[in-house]
């Protein structure tokens, strides 16, 4: 037992400590194991061959020169999947609100609504081979007319995607409380802001891949998804076979950002042609797959209006939210404007809230979640027209901010959210005095007397997340088609030591390291006794994936909840077995002791082999050391913070720099605070992303200009400022760890502090407003039409 | 993202190179660096049916000095020219190439003959009024920086030929700068510029020289900004004056991130800080 009580020997303490990632060995060796690295013997290639055309009829494919092609095992098309039981589910089926949802099968049936659209599969033995073969698919379309802007798509008269529905229009649906149009009309002033969120891609570094099996009636694929649970149904659901036949692995995964929240029809189609041709079968995205056919996100225009007395009290927001759907919608997509609803009056105490959401279908791939998922359009419009409202009450804009915030938690808002806990005031104080305005401000001042143009902006920003209660979001809520609480079980192996399986699909959160730390400090052990177990539904109990920033405020504290009967469970043994009552049971310094008899105590290990050599148990107890825990939250979480962005504008070029960027954010109580920080840098570089560098364009045929990382500028070290973050710590009474979630908070928060702070620089220059991305040259020509 | 088939060979001569390079014919390539060829090939833009490897060549890797000038070998790496300061604005420019991943791959010979306009080394050669030595089976011939290029990815070297060597006259007395315009680090040339200038003994212009990177289907010599400079002073008024003139007659390519309009501001702007910089002023 020596081993063990050397790992044993650490005790308490854990959770609140930096420790290095437990990952990051393999990840930085490049010892890890994703996808594209696994090859079963006789494996097939898959080359899929995609519509050149935005909106067109098929009239024919020929595949025969490419199946004759040597090497190529079969061509399959949309008609080849007549056994297929069902096209993708969209599982947002909101009770009394009608919403369109065209049939999306993996390969094109008929007609393609989107550039890369997949109309054929090419299974061979090589590589490289499908790839030659699939050009010599010869498909003829029909073109029909294309529609891309998706105000032009709701026009009469416009063409209608999907001829059934008899219009563009997805749905309709509202989020209100408060009467806004009463409010708006007692305000002394309105403002009016047109704000358009464009459309961007997840860009995770590893591009989607899949590979599936089919060997005696079951089914395994390896998928380079955050969700392999969820993928299990929905495969299901598709293929029509038997859900406990049915093995989806997620190994190691190269970035997600929302954007492998997602079944693709890739995904599906490999499985489908597992079984089709009895031999494994392999498809990997290149990066121009990636950008075409991976999932999408933001897209949306927010007409907003805010009311407020001359003073600055707020009075109401109305926002109408046009969002582009895209042709076809994948597992979710139209929900994602919700998100923007919940969050749509920020951090600040409006009575009236009201927030009217049509979804569109256009000529291009579909929107869905990416990272922040509709709270970042949401912050944005609220965080910008809180400074252009400041300004035209002649007001400062942090002022006006510290005037409305929100101070009494738990809060309702009139929309019917309740606000967990929260300190916006606290953050703020704490973002200024590392900011030092008052000597920006004078700096500021003396740099434009020689031409230097700086500006600092801000976002006090709050969001939503920690998916979630599924009372509210379940069918019977939003209508979200399942439920959203978490799984874990926490495994005492009989030495002592611990495998704890959790729900979660982590995917570069570092949760391998933060459950440990959770594991470890219930029950008396080192966080590297505690093996964390994810991303196979072959073990452990069904879970409920990864995104919108959940994992920890969810499945973090399912896993305590587990460890916790397990420690309850232990401290019943050691009691029987020191003659104590179990409430006399602590754990502290790596051992099971009784309070105030620190020599009287035994360690896990002692209590597994109790546990598993069930000689002498409790009366009634029932041997080994497993406990599992379904933990569903009452409320959402709500972290906040205060980020101020400086920067520097050249106005000859319209270039834009990040000076300093300071983030204070608030997630709770840390559990390892090193990885806050990467979550913020990660986040904050997202949106800083969205903010100066990126942009998904399509052209007006509807064909994707950015269809590689030489025009979708993802930014690089070279461009990111060194952060300087720092935290404060406000309990969540939703869980009993206190914690919110921060995968997102950084990206929901960025992009307004860069507008706000590129808009206070230019302000001299008479420039008042700017949409997103400050290209150079957007920032010159705004620059220039301020100087006319 | 993946090549169609092509074959490929890696002669260890240059005879050997030039003898495969007539036996493919049209459909072969000479590949030095590979980090303009390679990615058009990945896309399908391009695709050779045989790609002659330059690597084995030897003697190919090299920086001498030649009559107070520099003869730089072709398959001189960007990170080679990027670590010699003594090179000025060739050593300058080059280390403003992509990332350093592409500086520690891509040639010199390469990127010249390609003929990229938006790559940068075409406006330094052209600012330099250096020159190209080519090798065919007929034999070698020099093409001077403004005979080089002839349209976009278009060069005066012919099927068959390989260029062996890049020729930079002295560069003592001159004044250098390279301004790069990007959106990203990594990026290519929005707008170059590379300038130039030998200032008199009095303090005047003796000569200049701007090329610009970006502003058309080939690299750019700006004559109007050159000429109304030359022989004149060299303060900070009269680089403003002759930099308004910096676009004059181009017709730069319009992208997604700047219009041909803006191109041309940008280089104004451009024009003027490398004129300050390589004058001094």
């Amino acid at each position: 037992m020596s081993v063990t009580e050397e790992r044993t020997s650490g005790g308490n303490g854990f959770v609140g400590r930096r420790l290095k990632r437990k990952e990051d060995p393999r990840l930085i060796t490049g010892r890890a194991t994703y996808v594209e690295d696994l090859t079963l013997p006789g494996t097939l290639y898959a080359a899929v061959v995609r519509s050149p055309e935005a909106h067109a009829r098929i009239t024919s494919i020929d595949a025969s020169a490419a199946a004759e092609r040597a090497g190529i095992e079969a061509v399959f098309t949309g008609e080849d999947l007549a056994d297929m039981a069902a096209p993708c589910p969209m599982v947002w089926v909101p009770p009394g609100v009608e919403v369109h949802v065209p049939e999306h099968w993996p390969l094109a049936r008929g007609k393609v609504g989107y550039v890369g659209q997949a109309v054929a599969v090419i299974l061979g033995g090589d590589k490289y081979g499908v790839v030659d073969a699939a050009e010599d698919v010869v498909v003829e379309y029909d073109a029909l007319p294309v529609v891309v802007d998706p105000e032009a798509a709701l026009e009469p008269g416009a063409p209608v995607i999907h001829e059934q529905f008899g219009t563009n229009k997805v749905f309709e649906w509202s989020l209100a409380g408060g009467d806004v149009d009463a409010a708006l009309a007692e305000a002394d002033v309105v403002l009016e802001r047109r704000i358009v969120n464009h459309r961007t891609a997840g860009a995770a570094i590893e591009p989607r891949g899949a590979m599936a099996e089919w060997r005696e009636g079951r089914l395994t694929l390896w998928s380079s998804t955050q969700i392999p649970h969820i993928a299990r149904v929905i495969l299901s659901i598709q293929l029509g076979i038997s859900e406990e036949k049915i093995r989806v692995v997620a190994p190691e995964v190269g970035g997600g950002f929302g954007s492998k929240l997602q079944v693709y029809g890739e995904e599906v189609l490999v499985a489908w042609c597992a079984r089709k041709t009895g031999k494994p079968v392999k498809w990997t995205a290149t990066r121009s797959d990636d950008m075409l056919t991976t999932h999408h996100g933001r897209d949306q225009i927010d007409d907003v209006r805010i009311g407020a007395k001359r003073d600055g009290t707020l009075t109401g927001i109305h926002v109408k939210v046009i969002q582009d759907c895209g042709s076809y919608h994948l597992i979710e997509g139209p929900v994602i404007p919700t998100f923007t609803s919940c969050v749509i009056s920020g951090a600040y105490d409006f009575p009236a809230v009201r927030t009217d959401i049509v979804g569109v279908f256009t000529n291009k791939f579909t929107t869905d979640a990416i990272r922040g998922a509709g709270r970042p359009e949401a912050t944005h419009l609220i965080e910008v027209c809180m400074d252009q409202l400041a300004d035209e009450l002649g007001m400062d804009a942090l002022e006006l901010r510290r005037k409305n915030f929100i101070t009494e938690f738990p809060n309702e808002r009139p929309h019917g959210f309740v606000y967990d806990s929260g300190n916006y005031h606290g953050t703020l104080d704490r973002c200024l005095e590392m900011l030092d305005l008052e000597a920006f401000r004078s700096e500021q001042a003396e740099l434009r007397q020689r031409g230097v143009y700086r500006g600092v902006g801000f976002s006090t920003y709050v969001e939503i997340c920690g998916l979630g209660p599924s009372r509210a979001l379940g069918p019977d809520g939003w209508g979200m088609q399942g439920g959203y609480f978490e799984s874990a079980q926490v495994r005492v192996l009989p030495t002592g030591t611990v495998m704890a399986y959790t729900g979660t699909s982590p995917h570069g959160q570092g949760l391998e390291t933060s459950f440990a730390q959770i594991v470890a400090d219930r029950l008396g052990l080192d966080p590297e006794a505690v093996e964390v177990i994810h991303g196979d539904t072959n073990t452990g109990p069904f879970g409920k994936d990864t995104y919108g920033s959940r994992s920890l405020a969810v499945g973090g504290e399912a896993i305590a909840r587990a460890a916790e009967k397990v420690q309850d469970k232990a401290k019943r043994i050691v009691a029987h077995k020191l003659e104590a009552a179990p409430e006399d049971i602590e754990v502290a310094e790596g051992a099971f002791r009784v309070k105030g008899s620190p020599d009287k105590s035994l360690t896990l290990a002692d209590v597994a082999t109790e546990a598993y050599i069930p000689g002498d148990l409790p009366e009634g107890m029932e041997a080994g050391l497993d406990e599992i825990s379904f933990y569903d939250p009452t409320n959402f979480v709500w972290p906040f913070g205060a980020h101020a962005c400086v920067t520097e504008v050249d106005v000859e070029t319209g270039r834009v720099e990040i000076l300093r960027w300071i983030a204070v954010d608030d997630c709770g109580p840390a559990i390892n605070p090193m990885l806050i920080e990467g979550q913020v840098h990660g986040g904050v570089v997202h949106g800083i992303g969205q903010a100066l560098f990126e942009q998904i364009v399509y052209d007006e045929h509807g064909q994707l200009v950015t269809g590689s990382f030489v025009d979708y500028a993802v930014p690089t070290a070279a461009e990111i400022p060194s952060f300087e973050t720092d935290r404060t710590e406000t309990r969540s009474p939703t869980n009993s760890l206190g914690v919110k979630g921060v995968g997102e908070a950084g990206t929901i928060a960025a992009t307004p502090a860069i507008v706000n702070s590129v808009i206070d620089a230019l302000r001299p220059l008479g420039v008042t407003y700017l949409d997103m991305p400050l290209t150079p040259m957007r920032v010159w020509n705004a620059i220039q039409e301020a100087r006319r | 993202m993946i090549t169609a088939e092509f074959d490929y060979v890696a002669p260890g001569s240059l005879d050997g190179a030039l003898h495969a390079l007539a036996d493919g014919g049209e459909d072969a390539k000479a590949l030095a660096g590979g980090h303009s060829l390679l990615p058009l090939m990945k896309l399908r833009f391009a695709a050779p049916a045989l790609l002659v490897d330059l690597r084995n060549v030897p003697g190919l890797r090299s920086i001498e000095q030649e009559n107070g000038g520099w003869r730089i070998g072709a398959l001189t790496r960007h990170a080679d020219l990027q670590a010699r300061e003594d090179l000025g604005v060739v050593a300058q420019a080059a280390a403003l190439i992509a990332d350093q991943q592409v500086r520690n791959r891509g040639t010199i010979g390469g990127s010249l003959a390609h003929g990229d306009p938006a790559s940068d080394l075409p406006a330094v050669l052209l600012a330099l009024e250096g020159a190209v030595t080519v090798r065919g089976r007929a034999g070698t011939r020099e093409i001077a920086a403004s005979d080089l290029f002839e349209d976009y990815l278009t060069t005066a070297i012919a099927a068959g030929e390989i260029l062996t060597d890049v020729r930079i006259p002295a560069l003592a007395g001159w004044g250098h700068a390279y301004e790069k315009f990007t959106r990203r680090a990594e990026d290519w040339a929005m707008v170059g510029v590379c300038a130039l200038v030998r200032r008199a003994d009095d303090g005047t212009c003796a000569d200049v020289r701007v090329a610009f990177t970006n502003m058309g289907s080939t690299p750019l010599r700006a004559t109007a900004t050159e000429q109304a400079l030359r022989g004149g002073p060299l303060d900070a008024e009269s680089i403003g004056r002759a930099a308004e003139q910096a676009a004059e007659g181009t017709e730069p390519p319009a992208d997604l991130n700047a219009t041909a309009d803006y191109k041309r501001h940008l280089a104004r702007v451009l024009t003027r800080r490398a004129l300050q910089q390589a004058a001094g002023t």
